[in-house]
């Protein structure tokens, strides 16, 4: 038998068994008691040619419906230029290992840095982690920080406005770590301050978790939060969007303590929803307590500058079960992909993608409301998704969209519909959704 | 490899940019947004051309190494070559414009690959149903033990709050077990680091939610007393956790579900073949028994969602991207090659043991699985150490193995090559470690100074411990961006 991956010949294998001391390839698991070794034959397909996988996922990829993206909800279509999945694929960031060996992945180690760096300036914190696994899990993670920052308390707060996703994972983390979570109610569209205070007052609370652009697409006035929530002792954390986050009030000027989401934003494609990119940022204070992995500046030997991941004391691999996280990786080329992506943003770039986002938003948020089928549900600011009322039937609406290829009207649990514009979409194709549900009986 | 010190922010120059939008059809822009909800200042992110962006990121990769650059005996992780169809399959474009949110309807060739995927890995390791959602190994082992723990919640036996882990054990496992309010208690190794049954009957009782073990173990040998094991720990009510982190060497020739354990991960990035990423992404699916199939987390592409559920774990559906891979992957070995892939790591793996082992340590002289573990130089006399030898080989070109772990001996060095090198790279390797011995008794303060050719030598670790600098903040910069946007922020 002979395989493209498997370099043995058979005069090889003679070699080297010879050398192991064993006489066949079955004696190297002679430990193995013979009740466990595994005699059948594997449920598996005849092995393939190059030819015949192509073959396989090409028709994969044809059965699935071809769909002009108009939903967000946790992950949208923004473009990646092309600069950015060239770079991805070099083999060189690919097929290495987390940079354990600083002197030969410096180039990793650099960009993670860029990275950290990146991510501190788009959320306005201090300090940054080379990334989480996605946005609902670094949510997950703010809230263990903010358990093991305060020591006794084992109380959080989340907002009933933040994706649903996010609620469900930072839920299912806090039951099986003993935390006890209350969710804060909302006031037209906004977290609300008062149910928060009142929240707050029961006591032991340490951390509060808000959206910066929660499940309605809504811009989020946290004024007032980071107040009360200091003065009760606790940490505040934003959940963003970090792409938003070229335009909007940063989590620190929100006077968060710890920024997190997902990086998807910046230019990951959707990918049935992986792999994305979280992000941790937090004040300096919370530096010793932000999970993950962490790369910092030094010199080698010789005077230059170099990258190593540090402040390793606080992992998962030294501390064991005294770790407040078992994070032992990160989404380290989605990291790359990026950072890759910022740097040929730039801070213009960046601001353009939100324009074009919010002016086609505001544009199809228009046109649906002309056709006297659809009713605002809250008056206040979004940037690129809304939600509305609607009159008509929700599956026959998002059924005739899907017919025509459009993937829009995600119906929400309140019972709303949702609709999301990025740059990619064009007037041609808002104007092309518009006219279906015109023609909607 | 050669040396190259710019971070892209020093590359940036006011007015510079690297991207290409169309010019807007909106009559609207951000500037309508309350100024109340926007940022003071422009974020100093930097100002760079294509060209010079494209060149910056190349000439950081060329201070990297990875699979394709050379031998990397990196002992548990599992290197093996990253075959190239699996990028360009997972990157075709009808993949990656696929919302998570839509319809099963639109998507059937997603579901059929969960499912396909899903029943492969069944096959393999005699699990009877997956859930691919897990990001990682460790987010598989948090997944695997929520399921552990809901599993015995659900049966009203509230009281197992304590999870078996082996001395030895990767400190992945016990925090994982924090993580997920579990008591971890050290169950002792022998000498050989298989598990010692003895101590293990003095744990068990009705604390015990369960084990978590691999097979092999971190020295690469097998529990031979797996069936024991299995037969005691369900005797108290307690589960088997498998971590599927030493799998690779059972491909073709054991399951961990005809050896009695009830859950277990897949490090789908290493055992089949998707790229490391420098650290992610990979994927971490959970298998499970029958009787635990209900407690499988959300969300799921089956359509289904029992009340026994676990609970969500990620935003959606894990790294759809990275099950591609494994299942290209998996498909070229198809139910012939598989038979081999263990059997050719565990034989690369014995012939370096084999070849080396008069000038390194053996502690435990047994034929071996994947990967097994030296304790140093057998000549100590020059006071050359593990980390020294670790470093020399940087400059002969290879990266270095596993070190200092596992924890049962001072000076570890773990070796595992993986199924996909040659008999040649063997040989190669093999030479510098012996040449690297020999150079430790004869000129020990090279190899003690060593590396030479690298693009840096032993960063100061203590020091970027010390004085964190995790950012770039460089005065110049700032200023030119202060001028710009008129507010002095940063």
């Amino acid at each position: 038998m002979s395989f493209a991956y498997f370099p043995h010949t058979p005069d090889d294998i003679a070699v080297m068994l010879e050398r192991a001391g064993v006489s066949s390839l079955e004696e190297l698991y002679s430990d193995i008691p013979d009740s466990l070794r595994f005699k059948g034959e594997y449920d598996l397909p005849d092995a393939m040619s190059e030819m015949e996988v192509r073959r396989y996922f090409e028709a994969l990829d044809r059965s699935n419906t071809k769909l002009t993206v108009f939903c967000g909800a946790g992950a949208y279509d923004h473009y990646t230029p092309s600069a950015v999945k060239y770079i991805v694929s070099r083999s060189e960031f690919l097929t290495a290992y987390t940079p354990y060996q600083a002197e030969i992945s410096q180039g990793t180690l650099r960009y993670i840095f860029e990275f950290q760096s990146m991510i501190c300036e788009l959320t306005g914190m201090d300090c940054a982690n080379a990334s989480m696994y996605d946005g609902p899990t670094s949510a997950a993670e703010a809230m263990l920080m903010s358990v093991a920052s305060s020591k006794k308390r084992r109380r959080i707060l989340v907002s009933s406005t933040l994706l649903p996703q996010v609620l469900d994972v930072v839920k299912t983390y806090a039951s099986y770590h003993g935390i006890r979570l209350d969710v804060v109610g909302q006031a037209g569209g906004n977290t609300s301050l008062s149910s928060l205070d009142a929240l707050l007052a029961e006591g032991d609370v340490a951390g509060v978790l808000v959206p910066g652009i929660n499940r309605y697409g809504i811009i989020e006035d946290l004024t007032g939060f980071a107040d009360a929530v200091h003065s009760s002792g606790a940490l505040l954390a934003v959940y963003s969007d970090p792409s938003s986050l070229a335009v909007l009030k940063t989590p620190g000027e929100w006077g968060a303590d710890i920024a997190c989401g997902d990086g998807q934003t910046l230019g990951i494609p959707l990918c049935f929803g992986g792999p994305y990119a979280g992000f941790l940022a937090c004040r300096q204070n919370l530096m010793r307590k932000l999970p993950g992995r962490i790369v910092g500046a030094t010199t080698d030997m010789d005077g230059r500058r170099s990258f190593v991941l540090t402040l390793q004391a606080r992992e998962q691999h030294i501390r064991r079960e005294k770790a407040t996280s078992n994070i032992c990786s990160n989404q380290s080329l989605m990291a790359l992909f990026v950072t890759v992506y910022l740097s040929l943003m730039g801070p213009d770039g960046l601001k353009k993608v939100n324009d074009l986002s919010y002016g086609g938003a505001h544009y199809l948020h228009d046109r649906l409301l002309a056709t006297g089928k659809f009713s605002d549900v809250f008056d206040r600011s979004f940037l690129k998704e809304f939600v509305l009322g609607t009159t008509l039937d929700t599956d026959v609406l998002q059924q005739s969209l899907l017919d025509a290829g459009f993937f829009g009207a995600l119906r929400t649990e309140e019972g709303y519909v949702s609709f999301c514009v990025t740059e990619r979409r064009t007037k041609a194709e808002i104007d092309a959704m518009v006219d279906v549900i015109d023609k909607i009986g | 490899m050669k040396y190259y010190d710019k971070l892209i922010f020093e590359l940036s120059r006011k007015g510079r940019q690297g991207y290409s939008l169309p010019d807007t059809d909106w009559a609207e822009s951000t500037v309508s947004i309350p100024d109340g909800l926007k940022r003071a200042s422009m974020p100093a992110l930097p100002e760079v051309s294509e060209p010079d962006t494209v060149r910056h990121y190349t000439n950081l990769s060329d201070m990297n190494f990875g699979v394709d650059t050379g031998f990397y005996p990196l002992g548990s992780c599992t290197m093996k070559y990253n075959p190239k169809i699996n990028e360009e399959i997972a990157g075709m474009a009808g993949f990656q414009d696929i919302h998570p949110l839509q319809p099963r309807s639109t998507v059937p060739g997603v579901i059929k690959l969960y499912r396909d995927l899903s029943s492969a890995l069944s096959a393999i390791t005699g699990m009877a149903a997956f859930t691919l959602n897990p990001f990682a190994g460790a987010h598989g082992e948090l997944t695997g033990l929520m399921i552990m723990r809901r599993y015995h919640i659900c049966r009203g036996d509230l009281g197992r709050t304590r999870v078996i882990v082996p001395d030895s054990a990767h400190g992945t496992n016990p925090a994982s077990a924090a993580v997920c309010g579990l008591e971890t208690v050290q169950v002792k190794s022998l000498p050989d680091g298989t598990i010692d049954v003895g101590h293990l009957k003095t744990l068990l009782d009705d604390t015990v939610a369960g084990i978590m073990m691999t097979n092999p173990n971190t020295l690469g040998l097998f529990e031979t007393r797996i069936e024991e094991i299995a037969g005691l720990v369900h005797g108290c009510g307690g589960l088997l956790y498998y971590d599927g982190a030493n799998m690779n060497p059972l491909l073709g020739v054991a399951r961990p579900g005809d050896m009695g354990f009830d859950i277990m991960h897949l490090n789908l990035h290493k055992t089949f073949s998707t790229p490391h990423g420098g650290g992610g992404p990979g994927a971490g699916p959970v298998g499970v028994a029958e009787r635990l199939k209900p407690y499988l987390p959300l969300p799921r592409t089956d359509g289904e969602e029992p009340e026994e559920n676990a609970g969500r774990i990620s935003g959606f559906a894990g790294n759809f991207g990275v099950l591609m891979k494994a299942y290209a992957y998996i498909l070229m070995l198809g139910r012939q090659n598989i038979r081999m892939a263990g059997p050719l790591a565990a034989l690369n793996a014995n012939y370096i043991k084999e070849s080396l082992k008069d000038c390194y340590r053996l502690p435990v002289d047994r034929v071996c699985k994947h990967e097994f573990v030296f304790d140093g130089l057998e000549d100590r006399s020059t006071g050359v150490t593990t980390l020294d030898v670790a470093k020399r080989l940087l400059d002969y070109g290879f990266h270095a193995p596993t070190v200092y772990f596992p924890l049962l001996f001072h000076q570890s060095i773990m070796i595992e090559p993986t199924e996909t090198e040659s008999l040649e790279t063997l040989d190669a390797f093999i030479g510098v470690m012996r040449k690297i011995a020999r150079e430790a008794v004869e000129d020990p303060d090279m190899v003690k100074s060593a590396p030479h050719n690298t693009p840096v030598r032993r960063p100061d670790e203590t020091e970027a411990a010390r004085h964190p600098v995790l950012k770039f903040t460089d005065n110049r910069f700032n200023e030119d961006n202060y001028n710009r946007c008129g507010t002095g922020r940063l």
